[in-house]
């Protein structure tokens, strides 16, 4: 690994002030993408920027009609709160699916996000469950957020401070993990939200996405049947020693229907 | 660059100088010499060089010492009373949870918090709590069996 500078901010403020000042700064959460991607030299920031010592980022709330995750809370917590399985299950369900123990012990919901790795889970939830992700500086509505390849609507700088989630009528994940990694070949989550069905596809292409046919067609009925004849086209597609594109395009079908049956 | 760290490894409190890059996993066993957290692969994956942060399993390998500024970490080192074995180490033991003894150390540490998190695991769920934790010797059925007893034991 490359050395840098390490700070440790205690404010929000502080932490946004010490990106700007850097040539080439870095915030850390968790650290589970970042420390591994240092340790085989793919990036080299001049500066990281701890946000581990910031109160108030992390937790979850239940505020009614809306989980409130804090962008610092570990994958573990989200599965194991009892406000997220009782309000949101398939959100619990996927959190305890990320990686593994360990990992879900220090992984963060904001690091997951703002990485917007292509193959992972949180953001087929963000998506599908309409949620909105808070900063230090605004609000940002999912079909917003996720841009590309590891790329999000995030300013240099811009700090996740918080994700709201409404509450859906049901929801649930299928995912189609790697066997080495744990990261999805294919994720599919789906959401009744009531009135709209939405349907977030992760691990297939280079951005999570929504896939629309399958939303109208829940829309009309919620059942596996539904969507069963719904082929997925595979232009795009991630394509590597793990999968074909095409494969991953077939997939995309099998979770959307094994993620609408316990659903249902 | 230097950065002061101020934790405590096994009880004890202590101050070291560490570079930022530093790892966790590095500073427990170059600097403190406690060589009984190994390292793997060095990428996440495998599992030896589990520890307690806070009381919760997590990767050293995968962690920068300097995250680690008050707080309480604990090895493998840290878990037996003197000379009394901690039951899941005399659980692994007993049972003969392992082979060559290279995993052990990280499987040790990710069973202690596995039962803190379920007391009472089935075979499944000890085998999906062991997710992170690579045996290449394959011992996996003696390591579940050990798990299992010092479950039924506590």
């Amino acid at each position: 690994m490359y050395d840098f500078r390490y700070h440790r901010p205690a404010t929000l403020d502080e932490a946004s002030a010490l990106l700007a000042d850097c040539e080439d700064g870095v915030y850390l959460a968790g650290g589970q993408t970042l420390v591994s991607t240092l340790k085989q030299r793919l990036a080299q920031p001049s500066d990281v920027i701890d946000l581990a010592k910031i109160d108030g980022l992390s937790g979850v709330k239940a505020l009614g009609d809306t989980i409130e995750v804090g962008a610092m809370t570990p994958h573990a917590k989200v599965a194991a709160s009892g406000d997220v399985q009782k309000a949101i299950p398939a959100l619990a369900s996927l959190a305890a699916t990320i990686g593994d123990p360990q990992v879900r012990n220090q992984g963060t919901m904001g690091g997951s996000l703002a990485t917007n790795d292509p193959a992972a889970d949180y953001p087929a939830a963000v998506l599908a469950l309409k949620a909105t992700v808070h900063t230090d500086r605004r609000e940002i509505a999912a079909d917003d957020f996720f841009c590309d390849l590891f790329e999000t609507a995030l300013e240099p700088g811009e700090i996740i401070t918080k994700v709201s989630f409404p509450l859906p009528e049901r929801a649930g994940y299928a995912k189609f993990p790697n066997p080495a990694s744990r990261y999805a070949m294919v994720g599919v989550m789906v959401a009744d939200l009531g009135g709209a069905v939405r349907v977030a596809v992760t691990g297939a292409g280079p951005c999570v996405f929504r896939q629309r046919d399958m939303e109208a067609a829940l829309a009309t009925s919620f059942t596996a049947e539904a969507i069963a004849d719904i082929a997925m086209a595979h232009d795009g597609f991630n394509d590597d020693i793990h999968g074909s594109a095409e494969y991953r395009a077939h997939l995309v079908t099998v979770m959307a229907r094994r993620a609408v049956a316990p659903a249902d | 660059m230097g950065h002061e760290v101020s934790l405590k490894v096994n009880g004890q409190a202590i101050t070291e100088t560490v570079e930022a890059r530093t790892l966790l996993v590095d500073l427990l066993r170059e600097t403190l010499g406690l060589t009984g957290t190994h390292v793997g692969c060095d990428t996440s994956q495998c599992g030896a060089c589990v520890v307690h942060v806070d009381g919760v399993a997590v990767k050293s390998c995968t962690l920068l010492a300097v995250q680690l500024e008050g707080r309480d970490v604990v090895t493998i080192e840290g878990i037996a009373d003197g000379d009394t074995l901690h039951p899941m180490q005399a659980a692994f033991h007993e049972h003969h949870g392992l082979q060559c003894g290279f995993c052990t150390p990280g499987m040790v540490m990710s069973a202690i918090d596995l039962l803190n998190n379920n007391p009472d695991p089935s075979e499944r769920e000890i085998r999906a709590g062991l997710e992170g934790n690579l045996c290449r010797c394959t011992g996996y059925h003696n390591i579940v069996k050990a798990i299992a007893a010092c479950a039924e034991g506590s």
